[in-house]
This record gives C-alpha cells, structure tokens and sequence, in this order.
C-alpha cells in the first residue's frame, strides 16, 4: 500500500526541527531512517499530517562519548555504529545485539534512536539500553529532560516522549570492570523480529536479565548471584510473570521455555564474562 | 524546507552517475519514483513493508529498500539501480553473467534486490566470504531457487572481481562445449 498524504519537513537544525513539532505536536511524525515508520506509514497504521526529517541536521550525526556513557543521538544509523571501531569493547552487549536487528539493507538505514521511538517489545536495541540501565535523552522547544530506560517504555509500542518531543539521543553505559555481557535470541529466521531475545548484565554483586517479545515492552529482572536450581527456580518465576501470550510464531508455553533456557544461557555466560574481565 | 501534502515537488540526485530528477508528492515512495516516475521498472516492489528486498537499490553506496525510503528524502543522493550494472548495453556485468552460469534466477522478480546488495556490498567489502555473503543474501526472499545457486554465483563474482578467477567464465565456457 501507499502511505496517505503528508506534509515534509527537511529540518535543517535541531531548533527548526523542535520548533515544527512544538507546532504540530500529535500530528507529525519524526522521520530519520525510516525502517519502522515508512512501513508503518505504507500500512497506513499511522496517518501524520507532517513528517519532520532530522537526518540532515548536522548536530545529531555523530556518537559522543561521555564518562562511563556513549551518548547516540538521533541521526546515527545502526550499521555505522556497528562499523564503530571498539565498539566490541566499550559496549560489548550492543555489539552482540545489533547484528540481530533486521538486515544488511535496513541497518543501513535505520537509527538507534528510531527504534528506542518506535518501541516493538521484541526490537534488540531497546532491550539492551534497558539492561544496561540507560537513558533517554529528550528535548522539546521548552525543556529538556532524561528518562530511565526503564521508566521510557511503557507499553506495547507507547513511549514515555511527549507528542512536542525528540529523542535527541540515548545513553549507553559502557563497560564496567568486573562486569559481563551476553546476549542471545531466538526467531523464525536471523533478521525477523525476536520470538524472545535475553541480555544479561552480571558483576560481582548481581545478575541482570532483560527479556524482550514477552511483555508488552522490554522488561529487566535483578537477582542476587544465583546458581544450580535456585537460579532455574528464580527463572522460571520470571518466565511467568512475563505474561507470555501466544500468537502465529509460538505459544506462551514455548515462550516461557525460551525465557528459562535462553536466560540460563546469557547469565552463565555474562557470568563467565565478567570473571574474565575483572 | 517545508513540502506541502498535495503538491509535486522536484526532487534532483544522481542515478547511476547521471544527474536525474523527478517530481513527487513528499508520500511518493522511492520504488514509485523511479518506476513510475522515471520509468526505470528494473527495480521490483514485491511486498512494499520491507520484508522481501526485490525493492533493494544502493543509496550513497549502500545497499537499501527503497519501498522504506521517500523519494524527497533522496534529494542530493547518489543512487544505484539494477540498470546500472551492465557495463554497456547488452552486455552483463560480473555479478549478472555469474548469476546466469550458475541458474541464480528462475523467475526474476527477486533478482534485481539481490543484485544491488551484492554490488554494494562487494564494493564495500571486497573479501566478503560465504557467511558473510549468505546474510547478506538472507535480506532478501527468493520463492525459486533455493538460495544455494544464488550464494554459489556471488562467490563467483567476488573471486572475479578480487582477480582471483578470472578464467571462471572462460573455463565453465569449454567445458560446456
Ligand atoms: S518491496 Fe521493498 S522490501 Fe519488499
Ligand atoms: S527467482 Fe523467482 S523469486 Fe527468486
């Protein structure tokens, strides 16, 4: 199908492109690469008024690393932050995850920042900002603010973002001594959205498992250093509270199972990671 | 710059090295433009969502779907279409001369997306190996042949075109004879 008709704006500037949204609100759409909006728009499950482009503002191009953080703002495609060179070691999760999101021909396309807006439960680079503990980072003409990964999801593809706001960029903590990362994903074919993706976070003090195509968003679990059946226990507690649903891809039954035995597999492997690296 | 909704615009980028334009509504898919617009009907719309690749087209040398990319987003862009790749008229390039040795095609309609990621990305990655070759190839749904002719071809032309088995052709040729 065809999208309908819509206003462009090729935003020349983060101001302009702030000052559009501040104007059209619910009614427009941030565009960068395009690969979760234009299907929807071609689908014609959203119908803006106005599209606002912020691919070519300058400012949002490139990554900045902070203390601890590399920040990701808007304009930065999936394939070139994959080209990133150390990226496999400042953010070895991210470097696990993203040869999982779509292909070759839509990495090339698509932004991080897209996929954080567009918020599938089963997309990889939201689990991973959530298991790492990241932030949003959103500005609108008035204010500036910063969600906790956590806090930004909230449900089946509803974000935290104001209709006058931009993800300006996202914040991931980068690695931590002692720390280690794993991450795994099951899916019909490599590149299809996930029937259920895990990343796990484990230092000396916890392990950390995020679940996404579960819940309705990507969903993170704290536990103490568990192994042996306590840990398949504790597991299996989660794969329950996850509230897996069934549809065309797999049952809520084989679900959970994925949650148990893709969960035991990142943790122990995060776990072996971070004795190598402390 | 702001588009109205309901008016053309012209929209100016280069394709396959020559300065092109055409004039779209800012919704005009790319896969429209150019089929519709420039009558460039080389490049296939299989299930316009991205899922498929038969769309696949090279943007600023990259490969990319173009049912997933507004044409006013391309202004300025350097573009590559599947009737950029013979070398002259008539004549096949690398890549397509090795998908027809190896039967890579039986229907077509997927093949003008595989092209274009392969060109691409062999020009980006000349080494590239069977595993990487393969999911590149994964990006795109073929319903005829299996795949296997398909990876066998492009390591075929990634061997050519790294000089590594120039004879291949020639060779395949006389054996035939
Ligand atoms: S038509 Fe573009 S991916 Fe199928
Ligand atoms: S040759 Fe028919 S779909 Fe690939």
């Amino acid at each position: 199908m065809k999208p309908a008709p819509f206003g462009y704006l090729r935003a020349a500037s983060l101001d302009e492109a702030l000052e559009a949204l501040g104007r059209h609100g619910a009614e427009a759409r941030i565009v960068a690469g395009g690969q979760s909006l234009l299907p929807m728009l071609n689908m014609r499950l959203t119908k803006p008024a106005m599209l606002i482009d912020v691919m070519r503002i300058e400012a949002l191009r490139e990554p900045v690393p902070e203390r601890g953080a590399l920040v990701i703002p808007a304009g930065v495609r999936q394939a070139i932050l994959l080209d990133r060179p150390g990226l496999a070691d400042d953010l070895p999760l991210l470097a696990a995850a993203l040869p999982w999101v779509g292909h070759v021909q839509t990495r090339a396309r698509g932004t991080l920042c897209g996929s954080v807006a567009h918020a599938d439960p089963s997309a990889e680079i939201p689990l991973c900002l959530v298991a790492l503990e990241g932030e949003v980072r959103l500005r609108s003409r008035k204010r500036r603010r910063s969600v906790r990964a956590e806090d930004f999801f909230t449900g089946m593809m509803v974000t935290e973002r104001g209709d006058d706001e931009l993800i300006e960029a996202i914040a991931y903590p980068t690695r931590a001594a002692g720390t280690g990362y794993a991450f795994a994903e099951v899916g019909r074919r490599h590149g299809d959205f996930a029937i259920v993706a895990c990343a796990a976070v484990v230092d000396a003090r916890r392990m950390r498992l995020a679940v996404g195509g579960v819940a309705d968003r990507p969903t993170a679990r704290d536990f103490p250093l568990l192994d042996g059946s306590a840990l398949d226990d504790a597991l299996n507690a989660f794969a329950w509270e996850l509230g897996a649903g069934e549809d065309l891809h797999a049952t809520a039954r084989y679900r959970r199972d994925l949650v148990r035995q893709l969960g035991r597999r990142v943790l122990d492997q995060a776990r072996q990671d971070s004795l190598r690296c402390s | 710059m702001q588009l109205d909704a309901q008016q053309r615009h012209r929209v100016r980028f280069t394709l396959n090295g020559a300065p092109a334009e055409c004039e779209v509504e800012p919704r005009t898919l790319l896969t429209d433009a150019l089929r519709h617009g420039l009558g460039l009907t080389g490049t296939h719309v299989g299930c316009e969502h991205g899922v498929c690749g038969a769309c696949t087209v090279a943007i600023d040398g990259v490969p990319a779907r173009a049912c997933l990319t507004l044409a006013v987003g391309v202004e300025g862009c350097d573009l590559r279409t599947v009737e950029g790749l013979e070398p002259e008229p008539g004549r096949l390039g690398v890549l397509q001369a090795a998908f027809r040795r190896h039967h890579a095609l039986q229907c077509g309609f997927c093949t003008a997306g595989i092209l274009m990621s392969l060109d691409a990305y062999l020009r980006l990655r000349p080494g590239a190996g069977r595993a990487e070759l393969t999911e590149v190839i994964g990006g795109h749904l073929c319903r005829c042949t299996g795949y296997a002719p398909i990876v066998a071809a492009a390591l075929e032309a990634a061997a050519i075109l790294r000089g590594e088995s120039t004879q291949a052709a020639n060779q395949e040729e006389t054996a035939h004879a």
